[in-house]
């Protein structure tokens, strides 16, 4: 080292946060007494603009060459930091922090004993600290194109916002529609506009647009790479159908020999579908699609003398030899929107989902009352006896929210909301109907959804404060047993339909969105976003970004917010072109690595190659890193022999003087 | 009556999750014994179980090793290594006659403050159990 390291230890008091468990002025005192410190200050708050100023002027003034600052985690103020010492002159990495906050100041309350810990870590930075060296973060060029996972409203949303902005969006969408759960919808709260008539233009936009490029029946299956530059492997499903000779006429699913076997998807099983079929009318792509499971002739491999489907297609689009497609390309950056499933009814055993025809979910419901959906619009419903229009209706809230049984804590945000809604449609379209609902609270948070609430019970939907306990039959009806607690009356309420209020859960495919993008979990098992309240769209990776309910239950509007901040953070790589790679990575002693190799096998991104060198006249191979690919992780370094390869800022010879620091100090 | 005896413990957090649940178990206000110091590295898989040693060598009491459940590694397979090697040393450790309860591995993700105290509580409860560690002794900052 040809400098003498110069340290500042800059203590925060955090306000009270860490000045009232810790004593920051002994933390400084102290900190003066540890080598190579020249300056050791308290503030109140380091992060703020008086608080870097005492900082740059040291550095100035002082001399100072490398700083420690005792305050947050490093997680939350680190780059604040090291802008700082930037705009002093400084190397941004000269900067080592101490987290006297969130693992210190804010788990022990002990005030001896949190600031005798602080002084350890204090004293740990600064054995690091004076050991750093500098770096230069470089940059690279980033790919002006996005990927969309998820074609429903957020991942809509997202995309156009991305591609009017003038950059390719690809969108890769499960199911053979874009549309998601919105499309299955009826109507919208608390505004009651018809959810297909706002959402259909924009499916249609996204197909269209000439920035867009829809793959829908189709999932990613690899990503590679790093924010600016990820490597994206899709697999577009066959459909056995041409997607271009398809006029989307419909003569095949009338034809098929199963038609009207399958329990559709979209009607959320109440209606049927051929096995080749459209989800819905409105269904962009307007392309058939056949069901390879429910197909006879591909599941079978026979289906009469021919199938009737390729009888019936005029346009000779049935095309049995399709195989799965695999498409890559290279993006920038990703949005994920890949949504929720409904809590499955059926493990809330009590309410007797899987026993009895009319109790129902409130998806089931809105397929009920769309003019679009399997009855026309029309609430029929089969009672075990015969089909009637039900008089007596019973909805049901909180099923699968709010209920530890069920493993779902929290709140599913749109249950009461659509309850009312439901309440309200089925008020208007059965004149007479007697409708309650069973509740724990009411949360009508949003916009207009109070004077919603308000409203439907003005049209006379009782609201009887109570959670069933079990629900059985009785002749044609059904009886909910029911304690109403604002009377502490037991209740048995007769019935003739019972809608389960069922919440919104994380994807049952989850686990392998998680491993595909390296995402983390909440404790609600919905994705988890880097900060809870300043960086909710963003994940722990650079580069993907959450919008919708798989980040957790949300409305409408808050999907489309959620979705248009994912889609203005994802082009801001795309939009600069370039994007800034870690610096931190692994760098290889050449004159000591014996060209192993184990440094290679282990590195999970491929980043370190061996090549050959001339040392003192021998040819010998050694480990070379390639830094656009190494993320620093370090896994090479503790396999190392000889401990040649080691990632910046976290060498041996950095990491060793903290575990000796933080052992020898009692 | 003696005064319990305090371990001092050294713990090695992976930067994206065991480091993130050891801050929301502080944003969450989760109160654990003050006896853990911890080092932050980017992964698990930055452990060389020499650290381990070293941090025993220079007067830890025990040593906490905590990364992503295996399967979440941010950097896709470092806790893997981080499981293996680990795993061998452990046995080594007990080899050499080191009471396995002074040698901690866990998985702690960003959203498990609460198993994060758990595991603390733990690891403290168990080096404290051990009683004071002076089998390699070197204690010694080389400023």
């Amino acid at each position: 080292m040809t400098e003498k390291p110069k340290l500042g230890v800059y203590v925060c008091h955090c306000g009270i946060n860490i000045a009232a468990t810790v004593d920051v002025a002994a933390v400084t005192e102290y900190a003066l007494t540890l080598p190579n410190v020249k300056v050791a200050r308290n503030y109140s708050y380091m992060c703020s603009d008086p608080g870097q100023l005492l900082i740059k002027n040291d550095i100035k003034n002082e001399g100072l060459n490398r700083v420690v600052v005792a305050s947050c985690s490093p997680r939350m103020h680190e780059l604040t930091f090291r802008k700082a010492l930037q705009e002093a002159g400084l190397n941004p990495y000269f900067l080592e922090m101490a987290n006297i906050r969130e693992q210190c100041s804010w788990v022990h309350e002990n005030r001896d004993e949190a600031t005798a810990k602080a002084k350890k870590l204090v004293a740990a930075a600064v054995a690091k600290a004076r050991l750093l060296e500098p770096l230069e973060a470089r940059e690279v060029e980033a790919e002006p194109a996005a990927l969309v996972i998820g074609g429903g409203i957020a991942g809509i949303q997202a995309a156009l916002d991305i591609a009017d902005a003038g950059f390719k969006v690809y969108v890769v969408e499960k199911t053979p529609s874009v549309g998601g759960r919105m499309s299955q919808l009826d109507k919208t709260f608390p505004t009651l506009d018809c959810s297909a008539c706002i959402l259909t233009p924009k499916m249609v936009d996204c197909a269209g647009h000439p920035n867009i490029e829809l793959m829908t029946y189709a999932e990613v299956e690899e990503v590679g790479g790093f924010i600016g530059n990820f490597n994206v492997k899709v697999r577009k499903k066959a459909r056995y159908v041409d997607f271009v000779k398809c006029t989307g006429c419909g003569d095949c699913a009338a034809a098929c020999r199963m038609a009207g076997r399958f329990l559709s998807e979209f009607d959320a099983g109440v209606g049927k579908r051929s096995a080749v079929y459209l989800p819905f009318p409105q269904a962009v792509p307007a392309k058939y699609t056949i069901d390879p499971e429910s197909c006879l002739f591909l599941s079978r491999g026979k289906c009469g003398k021919e199938p009737k489907c390729v009888e019936a297609c005029r346009a000779g689009a049935i095309d049995f030899t399709q195989q799965d497609e695999i498409v890559e390309f290279k993006v920038g950056a990703i949005v994920v929107a890949t949504g929720f499933d409904v809590f499955d009814a059926r493990r809330k055993p009590e309410y007797g989902y899987a026993d009895y025809p009319n109790v129902i979910t409130g998806l089931e419901m809105e397929r009920l009352v769309s003019a679009s959906g399997p009855t026309g619009g029309k609430v029929k419903i089969h009672n075990g006896v015969e089909e009637i229009i039900p008089q007596e209706i019973a909805f049901i809230q909180c099923v699968g929210s709010r209920d530890k049984s069920t493993g779902n804590e929290y709140c599913s945000r749109v249950c009461c909301m659509y309850t009312a809604k439901q309440a309200h449609l089925i008020k208007d379209k059965i004149p007479g109907a007697n409708v309650r609902v069973y509740y724990m609270d009411v949360r009508a948070f949003g916009k207009g959804f109070e004077e919603f609430y308000d409203r439907v019970r003005r049209e006379g939907v009782r609201y009887i404060r109570g959670n069933p306990s079990e629900i059985f039959r009785r002749k044609e009806k059904l009886v909910i047993k029911v304690e109403d607690t604002l009377t502490a009356t037991p209740l048995e309420d007769e019935v003739d339909l019972v809608v389960l209020a069922v919440g919104l859960e994380p994807r049952a495919d989850a686990r392998k969105t998680i491993e595909l993008l390296r995402l983390s979990q909440s404790p609600d098992r919905f994705f988890l976003e880097a900060h809870p309240k300043l960086r909710p769209v963003d994940t722990a990776t650079d580069g993907i970004f959450l919008a919708g309910c798989c980040q957790g239950p949300k409305d409408i509007p808050d999907t489309v917010a959620q979705a248009k901040g994912a889609a203005a953070s994802a082009m801001v790589p795309l939009a600069r072109g370039k994007v800034k790679i870690g610096a931190q990575v692994a760098c290889v002693n050449e004159d000591t690595c014996r060209g192993c190799g184990f440094c290679a096998a282990i590195c999970p991104y491929s980043a370190i190659e061996m090549v050959t060198i001339n040392r003192m006249g021998h040819p010998v191979e050694v480990a070379r890193v390639n830094e656009a690919l190494c993320k620093g992780c370090g896994s090479c370094a503790a396999g190392c022999l000889s401990d040649s390869i080691q990632p910046r800022s976290f060498r041996d010879r950095q990491i060793l003087p903290q575990i000796a620091v933080l052992g020898v100090l009692r | 009556m003696s005064e319990q005896f305090e371990p001092n413990i050294v713990a090695f957090l992976c930067n994206w999750c065991s480091y993130a649940g050891a801050d929301l178990a502080g944003t969450s206000r989760v109160q654990y014994p003050a006896n853990i110091n911890v080092i932050r590295v980017m992964c698990s898989g930055r452990v060389n179980p020499l650290y381990v040693m070293n941090a025993l060598q220079q007067g830890a009491d025990g040593v906490l090793v905590s990364g992503c459940h295996p399967g979440d590694c941010h950097y896709m397979e470092g806790n893997f290594y981080a499981r293996r090697r680990l795993g061998l040393l452990k046995e080594l450790l007990e080899f050499a006659g080191v009471d396995p309860r002074r040698f901690h591995m866990s998985w702690v993700s960003a959203s498990e403050g609460h198993k994060w105290k758990e595991v603390v509580e733990k690891t403290v409860e168990d080096a404290r159990a051990a009683g004071p560690f002076d089998q390699f002794r070197r204690r010694q900052i080389d400023w």
